[in-house]
Formats: structure tokens, C-alpha cells, sequence
């Protein structure tokens, strides 16, 4: 029971929380709101006794890239944000179109057959702790997955430093 | 419990690991070697050597996550062709631009190494990651000219909308996940035939979700918006590398996962994939006609070309296939030779990039004009260029498939197209020159018109050498 | 009222855990028990900021050859509960144009996450608040909220100086934590686990049990990357008295200014905690201390306070461009380095 409340709670709170994110006026308060919102998703990861994904969310997502996100927003020192005049105002029809994409996927989704299911249920990994269960599959199982994503963030550092670069002499 | 840890197989894999290792190695070498020219042979002769490799490598690594076979070796050749087509159109180039950084060669190679990572994929997240390497890769290519506004919108744009590609492709994959339990590609297609699932609303769902993603990286419609202002504001040589591998690259994974995962699904994909298929063939070729910018007009018959392609998908089987196969291979020659034609144009303090730029070249120039010539036939479809042999076996699998009234449209199209890719040959051969062009020749561009216009002119002539070799790579299907 | 907030939050957090984490337990002796040990470790902890403070005024000033506070009670041992009620009545100024609920919670947020990093920590053996498997990385994880608690304090103030203070602050600390977590990875290579009581069972087996030796490397960035965590010399850079008057919380009066002060030196204790825990074996010694099980542990942070009060007595500031080449192009290097090296030696062996 516990579990499903929690969800519950947690869904939804995520779905309020990021739609804090996309309205509020000021870009500081979204990424406060932002922030919120990965405390949300890691409390979700714990549900799953995904311990150690829920402390990288953290470290990584609230720890790294939103205090970039910070550091951008402060740097260029948005107080409000620029509001143009708008030839054609689509807002309406933007709200039509989320909420018949979101009927469509209600439709569907209650028609979901779950797929077989795989080894590691969430009373598997807390037997053998998270982080040893991940680890051994990183190395293991997925090792090729996880060597080209680094690197792709190899390359996302070349692709910043180069973009840093000064302009060369003819 | 204690897992040993068995070293994976590597000789399948070996073209890849030696991309890997030399686009690393070429980063470093960087440091080194004050002349660029020499990165960029470094980096030919690297290709070469990938090229050379990827004839020996077959069969599958890393739990089933790798697959080299004849599917994966052709594309990887259309990779490594446009790369190398790619490398020396841009050696000039880049240094006209004043960006002549070692890292474009790293990242251009780099994103190559992402390609051939999505052709060969056995899983779903090892596709991801391959197209995600590659778009990175590619989107600070497409924003390399740091100080030009319409570079870094380039860069911005593709960057965003990639992202949001991005998304849908994830959403997509977990939602096949979710029905399968898997994210290898042949689990799922087995599962999917095994349970029945292939009327599944969450399957049809999944499948708009990966149409969409796909869409967006082979730039059909209705998702081909970003295709023109990027394509026009990233350096040349950049966009005629974007129009050729990460296409070519969208439509090997296309193939992978809706000839393959989907294929008990195929009567809904095709569902989508015609209006979309239609629709990108109307949208390039008609708004391709009132373009005066050069590279913009190549955008939008970009877009159409993929609408072309997109009807091998949709007749499917190994003919489908193969002829979509050949159609790419054919498309990186006569698209890269149209756009060595452009970067040629461009020179210190002239842009270059009109299409009235290029009045008159049969009379200063009359060599490359003919070249230009060639490829703009060739890109019409109007034989003996190898752009007729691409359209004509696309076209006769679509019929076989029986989906003879979709040719007819793509006929009336392509008809179409001819206006404005002879406007450009009636520019150059009806009208007087307005001032002297001086083209910024090098030998590399002029190699690279050669190889390409020999190639469009040799798979005119004698196309068995390619479709041949597409049918025996596409036999699986 | 900051603090019961803070307590608060920090109790559903822990219980969050201990109810996830522990699974079966019977939750209420549970959280009985827990609220007893939360009690104690503030407790503690508060009393060590208070008197860290003291201490650090002395120690520097005898260092300069002054006396240091010497006017409340002898020695002015009772220095601190003066400034403590100083600042408990002092009026609390808010400035007119500032971020009202950001201000307000700034000190908020950097107090409950140096206060909730205690959790985890084990002052002897069996003594944690919550256990945790993963207690390093939320150790790792609550330093990078508290950089929030700095940024937003600098955001929200409206006054350029602890603007700047806060801009500083927030690419110092993303730096440096990089710094902190790579040099952690090699303890964690060695122990085998994340969980700080296994870390400290796992010395047990090495010289004097402790880390320190075959980590040295790992020790030294550690060491370089608190200082530079908990903003102080030589990188305080955020708080430069000299050119940005007090940083990030120069608005700041009365009981909010309190908190950020405590936070910094909760801050600092953690680190030396953390320093003690992961590097000089925890609550072991060569000796057993009867009846006083955490004696050893008590024995290390203060040595490693003072060599945090003895740098800031020593080292002059570093420029800023100087601090972040520090931190990327030495640092970093050194801490992969010297993983490679431990990885190597672990397979070897």
C-alpha cells in the first residue's frame, strides 16, 4: 500500500513540479522548482531501492548541471523574462494539442501487456545493494553501451573547448 | 556471488576500435603538428585503413549489442566515403573560414564513429548512444564558425530540435521496453511475433514515437524545419557532411528497427510512413523551387531525396532495402559533388552562396560548371547519372511491393525537381557572367570532384557494381 | 524558528531513509531511537561549532601574537554564547529589493544540508544515525545542495557584492567537488564500499589503520578540495573580506547570518569528519581508549580543524583564475592518477 501512495505522490508531485518549471515568469524560480523536481525523481529511484541512482540524480543533476543552469541564468542576470509582442498567439492551440496527445496516451497506455520480466526486481537489489548490481552489469552485460557513453562525453568536452577557442588569424 | 569478468570478442568490432584509437589518437596528435593538412591526411589515411577493415569484420560481440553484417558493412562504407569525400572538400576550406582547428577532423571522424556504432547496433540502447555520439559531434560541427550569427543559430536550432529528437526516441524505446521486457533488437521482434502484439495500441504508439525521432534525423516532413536554416548557416563542407552520413546513418537504423523489431508490425508503420513519405517529397521539391540561396535550395532537395528513399523503407524486403542502400550510396557522390561546386565559391570576402553567384561558369570556368552540371542531372535523376539508377531501382521495389500509385506521385515530384536543379544549369550556361568569380581551387577539392563525379558517372554507366553489392548486403531482409 | 524547520526536514529525511533503507524494521522504537541519536549528534556538533569558533579566534590570534578574545569569562572561554545571544536579538534586516522567499530560505538550505550530511556519519562503532550503503555519495550529494543555500543567498541578497560572492562561490564549488569525488573514488576502490562504517572496518587491515599511506595522493586533493568546499582560506574567494566585503551573506544580519556561519563551520567539522573517517581510520587507534569509544575520532578532527585554522593563519589568498587551474589542470589529473594507480595495485594484488 505504502509503495503506491508514494507513487502516487511522488507522479504527481513531478508532473506539478515541472509544470512550476515551464510558467514561472522569473528563471531563477524554475530552477529552484527544477530542483525540487530531482529531489522528486531521486526519492522515485529510492522507491525502487535504486539507492545509488538516486545520490548520482543528486550529486549530478542538482549538484552539476543545474548549478550551471544557475550559474548561466545569474551570469546574464534575467530578472523578468523578455516578453515580446507575438504575431500569432498559439496558446491555445498548444494547450489542445498537449491535452489531446496526453488522451491519446492515456488510451494506449491503459492497454499496456507488461513485457517478460527481467532478474532485478527491487527485493534482488536490495539484497545484493544497488551499487554492486549496477556496477557488475556496467562492466559486465552492458560494457559496450557504457564505453561509448564516454565517448560521448568526451566529445561533448572537445566539442566546449573548441567552441571556447579564439578566432584564428587569417 | 561472483560474476567473472570475460573479455568480450573484439575482432567484429575491429574497424570501430580502430576509429576510436585514431580519432584519439589524431586529438593528440593535434597538440603536436602545427599544419593542419597534415590532421586531415592523418585523418584520410585513417579512413582508409576503417575502409580497408570493415571488409574483414563479421559476426557479432558484446552479448549480440554488436552486429557486423553485409547491412552494416555497406553503410559503413557510405560513411566512410562521404567522411573522406567530406575531409577533402574541407581542408581549403576550413582555412578560408579561418577555423582551421585540428578538433573538426576529430569530431567529424567522431561522428562518423557514431554512424557506424548506429549501423551496427544489436540493441536499442546502443542505437541511441551511437546517434546520440553522432549528433554531438555534429552539432558543434554545425556551429563551428564561432563568430558567424547564422552559425551558431545553426548550431542552436539543430541543437535543440536534436534534443527533442532525442526525447521521442527514448520515449519510444522505453515504451517498447515496456511491452517486451528487452531492448535487443531481434528479443523484441521475436517477442513481438511470439505474443501476438503486432495490433497493439502501445506497439502503434511506440512506432509514431520512433517515426517521429527518425524523421527529424533524416529530415522529412513534418519534421524537416530546422533542415534549411541549418543546413544554411553551418559551414559548407559541414552541411554537405550532414546531408549525407547522419541521413544516411537515420535511414540504417530506420531499417533496423522497422525492417527488423517491427517487422510483424508492418502495416502500421507503413501507415505512417506514406503521408510522410508524400508529404517530404511535396515539401522539398515544391519549396525548393523559390530558393535563391544555394545551400537552402540543396536543403529542401535534401528533404525531397529522403522522401525518395523513404519508399524503399516502405516496399521493405530485401529489394526495398537494397535499393535504398544504393540510393544513399549513390546520393553521397552527387550531393557532395554539388557541394564542392558551392565551397569552390567561396573565397576571402565573397560569401559565394547565390545561386546568381553562379551566372555564367560555362564561361570563366568551363570545367567546373560541367561538373556542376553533372551533378545537378544526376540529383534531377536524368540518365545515364547514377541519379537515375538510384531512383529507378527505388522505384521499380515500390512498384513490386505494389504500391505503384505512391510511384506515380514520386514521379510528378521528381519532375518537378528538374526545374530548379536546371535553373542552375540554365545560370551557368545561358547567362552572362555579372563580374569575375575566382574560385578558391585546391588540389583536395578537385580530387574530391573527381572521385565523386567518376563514381556518379561509373554507377550511370555500369550500375551492377553497386546494386550488386547493395543486394548482397540487404539479403538478410 | 530556522533551526526547527531545519530539524524538521532533516527528520523526514532520515526517516525517508530509515524506513527505505532498513525495509523490515519496526518503525516506531525506530524512530524513537533515531530522534534520540539526532538529539545527541546536534548536540555535539552544535557545541563544537561554538566552540570552533573560540578556538579559531585564539588560535590565530596567538599565532599573530595577540591575545584573542579574552573579556567573557576567563580567557573569554564564554566568547561564543555571548555572540550567540549578540546574534539571536540582533534585528534581522531585510533588504527592500530582494527575493523575499529566496532570502529566507538561503540559510535554511545551507544549514540542512551541512546539518543532514551528520547523518550518515559514524562517531563509533554502531553509532550512525542511518546507515546507508550509498552514506559517501549522500555525504557527496548534500555538499552540492549546500552550494544552492550560497548561490541563492547571493541571488536573492540584490547587492552586487554578494552577487559576485555567489557567482564565485557556485563555479568554485562545482569545480572542486569533481576534485573531492574522484580523490574519494580511490578509498572507495580500496574498501570496496560506500557505506562509511565498512570504510572504516576496511582500514583496519593497513599501517596504524588508516588510509592515509597508500592514499596519500587521494588525501592531499582531499584535504585542498575541503578548504575549497568550505570556502575557506587560502580559497575564499566567495567571502574575500578584502574586496567583496563578506561575499554571499554580506546582507545578512541576526539569526540568518547565524545560520550561514554555522553552516560554514558544521561545514568544516564535516570535512574533518569525513577527512577522519575515510583517510585516518575512523574511531580506530593504535590503542584502545576505554569507556570512550570515540575518542580517536574526536582526536583527528580536531587536528585536522587546526590545520584549517593554522592555513588560514599561513596562506595568503589565491588569485581566481589561479584557484581554478588549481583545481582543473592539477587536481583533477592528480586524483585520476591516482586512481589508475590504485586500480592497478588492486588488481595486481
Amino acid at each position: 500500500m505504502l509503495p503506491q501512495v508514494l507513487f502516487l505522490y511522488f507522479a504527481f508531485a513531478i508532473v506539478a513540479l515541472s509544470l512550476a518549471v515551464i510558467t514561472r515568469k522569473n528563471p531563477v524560480h524554475s530552477v529552484i522548482f527544477m530542483l525540487v523536481l530531482f529531489f522528486h525523481i531521486a526519492a522515485l529511484y529510492l522507491t525502487l531501492n535504486a539507492e545509488f541512482l538516486a545520490a548520482i540524480q543528486i550529486i549530478v543533476y542538482a549538484g552539476a548541471i543545474l548549478v550551471l543552469f544557475l550559474f548561466v541564468v545569474l551570469m546574464l542576470n534575467l530578472k523578468e523574462e523578455v516578453t515580446e509582442h507575438r504575431y500569432i498567439s498559439l496558446w491555445a492551440v498548444g494547450v489542445l494539442l498537449s491535452i489531446a496527445i496526453s488522451a491519446i496516451f492515456l488510451m494506449t497506455l491503459s492497454s499496456i501487456p507488461l513485457g517478460a520480466k527481467g532478474v532485478f526486481s527491487p527485493d534482488v537489489i536490495a539484497s545484493e545493494t544497488h551499487t554492486v548490481a549496477l556496477g557488475k552489469l556496467l562492466y559486465t552485460e552492458f560494457l559496450y553501451p557504457f564505453e561509448i557513453a564516454s565517448v560521448i562525453l568526451l566529445v561533448a568536452i572537445v566539442g566546449a573547448v573548441v567552441l571556447a577557442k579564439k578566432r584564428l588569424k587569417s | 556471488m561472483e560474476t567473472a569478468l570475460k573479455f568480450p570478442v573484439l575482432t567484429p568490432a575491429m574497424p570501430e576500435i580502430i576509429m576510436l584509437i585514431g580519432a584519439l589518437a589524431i586529438l593528440m596528435l593535434d597538440l603536436i603538428v602545427r599544419k593542419k593538412d597534415f590532421i586531415a591526411l592523418a585523418s584520410l589515411i585513417l579512413a582508409g585503413l576503417v575502409a580497408y577493415n570493415v571488409f574483414g569484420a563479421a559476426g557479432e560481440t558484446f552479448g549480440g549489442m554488436f552486429v557486423a553484417d553485409g547491412y552494416a558493412m555497406f553503410f559503413k562504407l557510405i560513411f566512410l566515403v562521404s567522411l573522406m569525400l567530406t575531409i577533402l572538400i574541407s581542408i581549403k576550406y576550413i582555412e578560408v573560414e579561418r577555423v582551421n582547428y585540428g578538433e573538426y577532423y576529430s569530431l567529424a571522424l567522431f561522428s562518423t564513429l557514431g554512424m557506424m556504432i548506429m549501423a551496427s547496433a544489436g540493441d536499442l540502447i546502443v542505437l541511441y548512444l551511437g546517434l546520440e555520439l553522432m549528433a554531438l559531434s555534429t552539432y558543434v560541427l554545425a556551429g563551428f564558425l564561432k563568430h558567424s550569427l547564422r552559425s551558431n543559430e545553426a548550431a542552436v536550432k539543430y541543437f535543440l530540435l536534436g534534443a527533442f529528437a532525442s526525447a521521442f526516441l527514448l520515449f519510444g524505446i522505453s515504451l517498447t521496453y515496456g511491452i517486451t521486457g528487452t531492448t535487443d533488437i531481434r528479443a523484441v521482434a521475436a517477442y513481438i511475433s511470439e505474443n501476438g502484439l503486432s495490433e497493439n495500441p502501445v506497439l502503434l504508439l511506440s512506432v509514431i514515437l520512433f517515426s517521429v525521432a527518425f524523421s527529424f534525423k533524416i529530415a522529412a516532413a513534418p519534421f524537416h524545419m530546422w533542415a534549411p536554416d541549418v543546413y544554411e548557416g553551418a559551414p559548407t563542407s559541414v552541411t554537405a557532411f550532414m546531408s549525407v552520413g547522419p541521413k544516411a546513418a537515420g535511414f540504417a537504423v530506420i531499417g533496423k528497427v522497422f525492417l527488423i523489431a517491427f517487422a510483424s508490425a508492418k502495416l502500421s508503420w507503413v501507415q505512417v510512413l506514406i503521408p510522410v513519405a508524400i508529404l517530404t517529397m511535396a515539401t522539398g521539391n515544391i519549396l525548393a523551387l523559390m530558393q535563391t540561396n544555394i545551400k537552402r535550395m540543396l536543403a529542401y532537395s535534401s528533404i525531397a531525396h529522403a522522401g525518395y528513399a523513404l519508399l524503399g523503407i516502405i516496399a521493405g524486403g530485401a529489394e526495398g532495402m537494397a535499393g535504398v542502400m544504393s540510393y544513399l550510396m549513390i546520393y553521397a557522390f552527387m550531393n557532395i559533388g554539388a557541394f564542392a561546386i558551392v565551397i569552390l565559391l567561396r573565397s576571402e570576402g565573397f560569401q559565394g552562396e547565390n545561386i546568381s553567384d553562379l551566372e555564367g561558369l560555362s564561361k570563366t570556368h568551363p570545367l567546373y560548371a560541367a561538373l556542376m552540371l553533372i551533378s545537378m542531372f544526376s540529383l534531377t535523376g536524368i540518365p545515364p547519372t547514377a541519379g537515375f539508377i538510384g531512383k529507378f531501382y527505388i522505384f521499380v521495389s515500390a512498384v513490386n511491393a505494389g504500391y505503384t500509385w505512391l510511384v506515380v506521385v514520386a514521379v510528378i515530384f521528381s519532375a518537378i525537381s528538374a526545374y530548379f536543379y536546371l535553373r542552375v544549369v540554365m545560370y551557368m550556361y545561358m547567362r552572362e557572367p555579372k563580374e569575375e568569380v575566382r574560385l578558391t581551387t585546391s588540389p583536395a577539392v578537385n580530387l574530391a570532384l573527381a572521385i565523386s563525379t567518376a563514381a556518379v558517372l561509373l554507377i550511370g554507366v555500369l550500375p551492377s557494381s553497386v546494386i550488386d553489392l547493395a543486394m548482397y548486403a540487404a539479403a538478410g531482409f | 524558528m530556522d533551526h526547527i524547520v531545519t530539524d524538521i526536514l532533516e527528520f523526514i529525511f532520515l526517516m525517508w531513509f530509515a524506513i527505505f533503507s532498513a525495509g523490515t524494521l519496526d518503525v516506531l522504537i525506530n524512530i524513537g531511537i533515531i530522534i534520540l541519536k539526532i538529539a545527541a549528534v546536534v548536540a555535539v556538533v552544535m557545541t563544537h561549532v561554538a566552540y570552533a569558533t573560540y578556538f579559531e579566534r585564539k588560535a590565530i590570534g596567538h599565532m599573530q601574537v595577540r591575545l584573542g578574545p579574552m573579556r567573557v569569562g576567563p580567557h573569554g572561554i564564554l566568547q561564543p554564547i555571548a555572540d550567540f545571544v549578540k546574534l539571536f536579538f540582533k534585528e534581522d534586516i531585510i533588504p527592500a529589493q530582494a527575493d523575499k522567499p529566496l532570502f529566507y530560505i538561503a540559510p535554511v538550505i545551507a544549514v540542512f544540508a551541512a546539518m543532514s550530511s551528520l547523518a550518515v556519519i559514524p562517531f563509533f562503532n554502531g553509532f550512525v544515525i542511518a546507515n546507508l550503503n550509498i552514506g559517501l555519495l549522500f555525504i557527496l550529494a548534500m555538499s552540492s545542495i549546500g552550494a544552492y543555500g550560497i548561490i541563492m543567498a547571493g541571488w536573492s541578497s540584490n547587492s552586487k557584492y554578494s552577487f559576485l560572492g555567489g557567482l564565485r562561490s557556485s563555479a568554485q564549488v562545482i569545480s572542486y567537488e569533481i576534485a573531492m569525488g574522484l580523490s574519494l573514488v580511490g578509498v572507495v576502490m580500496m574498501a570496496g564500499s560506500l557505506n562509511l562504517t565498512d570504510i572504516v572496518k576496511a582500514q583496519q587491515a593497513y599501517p596504524l589503520k588508516m588510509y592515509i599511506f597508500p592514499q596519500f595522493l587521494g588525501f592531499f586533493v582531499f584535504m585542498v578540495a575541503a578548504f575549497a568546499e568550505t570556502n575557506r582560506t587560502p580559497f575564499d574567494l566567495p567571502e574575500a573580506e578584502s574586496e567583496l566585503v563578506a561575499g554571499y551573506f554580506v546582507e545578512y544580519s541576526g539569526m540568518r547570518f547565524a545560520l550561514f556561519f554555522a553552516a560554514e563551520y558544521i561545514g568544516m567539522i564535516l570535512m574533518a569528519l569525513l577527512g577522519a573517517i575515510c583517510y585516518l581510520g575512523g574511531w580506530n587507534g593504535p590503542f584502545q581508549i576505554p569507556y570512550i569509544p570515540f575518542a580517536w575520532l574526536l582526536v583527528k578532527v580536531y587536528c585536522i580543524v587546526f590545520l584549517f585554522y593554522w592555513v588560514r593563519a599561513t596562506v595568503p589568498r589565491y588569485r581566481y583564475d589561479q584557484l581554478m587551474a588549481l583545481g582543473w589542470k592539477i587536481m583533477i589529473p592528480l586524483t585520476l592518477l591516482n586512481i589508475v594507480i590504485t586500480g592497478v595495485i588492486k588488481i595486481l594484488t
